[in-house]
C-alpha cells in the first residue's frame, strides 16, 4: 500500500510547475511534496493559514502552533507568511492557486469529485475541499484505482454527495494517468507494471486513448 | 476600561442556549482555558460556530464529549468520532458549510454585510437550500452572515488595551471571530502594557476585545 502511495505521489510531483503555488490535500497528497525535483521550486499554502510550507521538523523540534491542516508539525520557510482563514480562503477561492491535489471516494468521467460524505456512514465534512477545486486552475485528484473491495473509484457518475462538479483536471492512480476533457476520460499514461487491459477491467468510467500512451514508474 | 479580568468574571459570562463562536483549527489555536471555564461553567444547550469540532481526547474536543451543544456549524468533524456519533443519534444538530463559506459569513457578520456571494457548493448538495444568484453570467451561492453571542478567541500576545498578535498557525478564524460577536473574550499566552505591542503590527485591534485573560493565570 505505502509503495501504491509513493507512486502516485512520485507521478503528481512531476506535474507541478517551478514557481507554483499549490494546496495538498490532506493523506496521501501530503506526499507530493517529498517528490518534488530539486529544480523545481513550489510554494505550498497550507489551508489553516500560511504559504511555504516546509517540511516535517526534526524530532523534537515540533510546535504546537505549527501543524499542517492535518495536524502535522510542519516548519515554515523563510519567505513565508501566516494569516487568517479569510485570506487563506481569498488565496484558495480568489484563482491565486495554481494547483490543489486531493483524495477521493468517487471520481467520475464528467470531472465530477466525491470526497467528502458517505451517507450514513462517514460524515467527515468538506472542510476546505469545496473552495479548493472551485478556485484552483488545476484540480489533481490522487487516489487507488479502487476500493479495499476491489470495485472501481473511477465510474461513468459519482453516486455519492459531490464536492465538486466538473472540477478535475487530472486524475492519477496506481495504475493511470487519466486527464479530464470536454469529450470525457483520456488515457494518458500506464504504470510499467499495469496494462490497458488491467485498466480496462478495473475502470468503470468510459475513457479513450492518448494518440500517444505513455509509461510511468 | 479594564480588559484584563481573572477567571471569575469569564465564568460568570457563560448561559445556558448561548451561541458561541470558538476561533482554532483542529485544537491549534484553540482556547483550551476558556473551554476550561465554559465546562466548568456548566453551560447546556449551546451552539458552536467553528472551523471543526477538535480531537475526542482533546480540550475543544470535550465540548461535544460532554454533551454541552445542541447545535454545531463546522466544515469538519472528522476527527471527533463522539460529534459523528451525536450527529447520527439525533442529539446533535449539525449543519457542514465549506470552510472558505464559512469565514466569509463570519466576515460578514461582523462587518455589516448581508451575506456574500461564493461559487463554492455550485453543483453540490450545499446549493440544496441557498439561494441561487448570477452575476455576470456566472452562478454564485447566497451565504448569510453569521453573528454570535460570544467569542472565544485565543491570543499569543496581548496589550492591555485589547490589541492582539497570534502566533503561527493559531491564527486562522480567530481574528475574523473577534468582529462577528456582541462580547469577546480572549485567552492569551503573554499581556503587556499598552504600548508595548507596535501598532503596525497589530492584527486584531484592541477595540474588537471586552475581555482579556492570562491562560498561565495562578489556580
Amino acid at each position: 500500500m505505502s509503495e501504491i502511495r509513493e507512486r502516485i505521489a512520485r507521478r503528481i510531483a512531476q506535474e507541478l510547475e517551478d514557481g507554483d503555488l499549490v494546496n495538498l490535500g490532506i493523506g496521501m497528497p501530503t506526499m507530493v511534496a517529498d517528490y518534488i525535483p530539486d529544480n523545481v521550486r513550489v510554494i505550498f499554502q497550507s489551508e489553516n493559514g500560511f504559504v511555504g510550507m516546509g517540511p516535517r521538523p526534526p524530532k523534537g523540534e515540533e510546535d504546537p502552533d505549527l501543524v499542517n491542516a492535518g495536524s502535522e508539525p510542519v516548519t515554515i520557510k523563510t519567505g513565508g507568511a501566516f494569516f487568517d482563514s479569510a485570506t487563506s480562503f481569498a488565496i484558495i477561492r480568489g484563482g491565486h492557486l495554481d494547483a490543489t491535489v486531493l483524495g477521493a471516494l468517487q471520481v467520475d468521467q464528467q470531472g465530477n469529485l466525491a470526497n467528502w460524505k458517505i451517507p450514513g456512514k462517514l460524515v467527515p465534512g468538506m472542510g476546505g475541499a469545496m473552495d479548493l477545486t472551485v478556485g484552483a486552475r488545476r484540480v489533481i485528484v490522487a487516489t487507488t484505482h479502487t476500493t479495499r473491495k476491489d470495485q472501481s473509484k473511477i465510474l461513468p457518475e459519482c453516486t455519492l454527495p459531490l464536492t465538486a462538479k466538473g472540477e478535475v483536471d487530472l486524475i492519477v492512480t496506481e495504475m493511470a494517468v487519466f486527464r479530464v476533457t470536454d469529450q470525457g476520460l483520456l488515457l494518458e499514461e500506464i504504470a510499467e507494471d499495469s496494462s490497458l487491459e488491467e485498466i480496462k477491467e478495473k475502470t468503470a468510467a468510459n475513457f479513450s486513448l492518448a494518440e500517444e500512451l505513455k509509461t510511468f514508474v | 476600561m479594564d480588559k484584563i479580568v481573572d477567571k471569575e468574571k469569564v465564568k460568570g459570562l457563560f448561559a445556558d442556549d448561548q451561541r458561541l463562536m470558538i476561533g482554532g483549527f483542529i485544537e491549534c489555536g484553540s482556547p483550551h482555558k476558556l473551554i476550561d471555564l465554559l465546562l466548568e461553567s456548566g453551560g447546556r444547550n449551546l451552539t458552536l460556530i467553528g472551523n471543526d469540532t477538535g480531537f475526542d481526547d482533546q480540550k475543544a474536543g470535550q465540548l461535544v464529549v460532554e454533551k454541552r451543544l445542541s447545535r454545531v456549524i463546522a466544515s469538519h468533524i472528522g476527527t471527533n468520532k463522539e460529534t459523528g456519533r451525536q450527529m447520527n443519534s439525533g442529539d446533535l444538530e449539525v449543519e457542514l458549510v465549506p470552510q472558505g463559506t464559512l469565514v466569509e459569513q463570519i466576515r460578514a457578520g461582523g462587518a455589516g454585510l448581508g451575506g456574500v456571494l461564493t461559487p463554492t457548493g455550485i453543483g453540490t448538495p450545499v446549493a440544496d437550500d441557498s439561494r441561487i444568484i448570477e452575476v455576470e453570467g456566472r452562478e454564485y451561492l447566497l451565504a448569510k452572515p453569521l453573528r454570535a453571542d460570544l467569542a472565544l478567541i485565543k491570543a499569543w500576545k496581548a496589550d492591555s488595551a485589547g490589541n492582539l498578535l497570534y502566533r503561527h498557525a493559531a491564527r486562522n478564524f480567530n481574528p475574523v471571530m473577534a468582529m462577528a460577536c456582541d462580547r469577546v473574550v480572549v485567552e492569551a499566552e503573554e499581556i503587556v502594557p499598552a504600548g508595548e505591542i507596535d501598532p503596525n503590527q497589530v492584527v486584531t485591534p484592541g477595540i474588537f476585545v471586552d475581555y482579556i485573560l492570562q491562560n498561565g493565570e495562578e489556580e
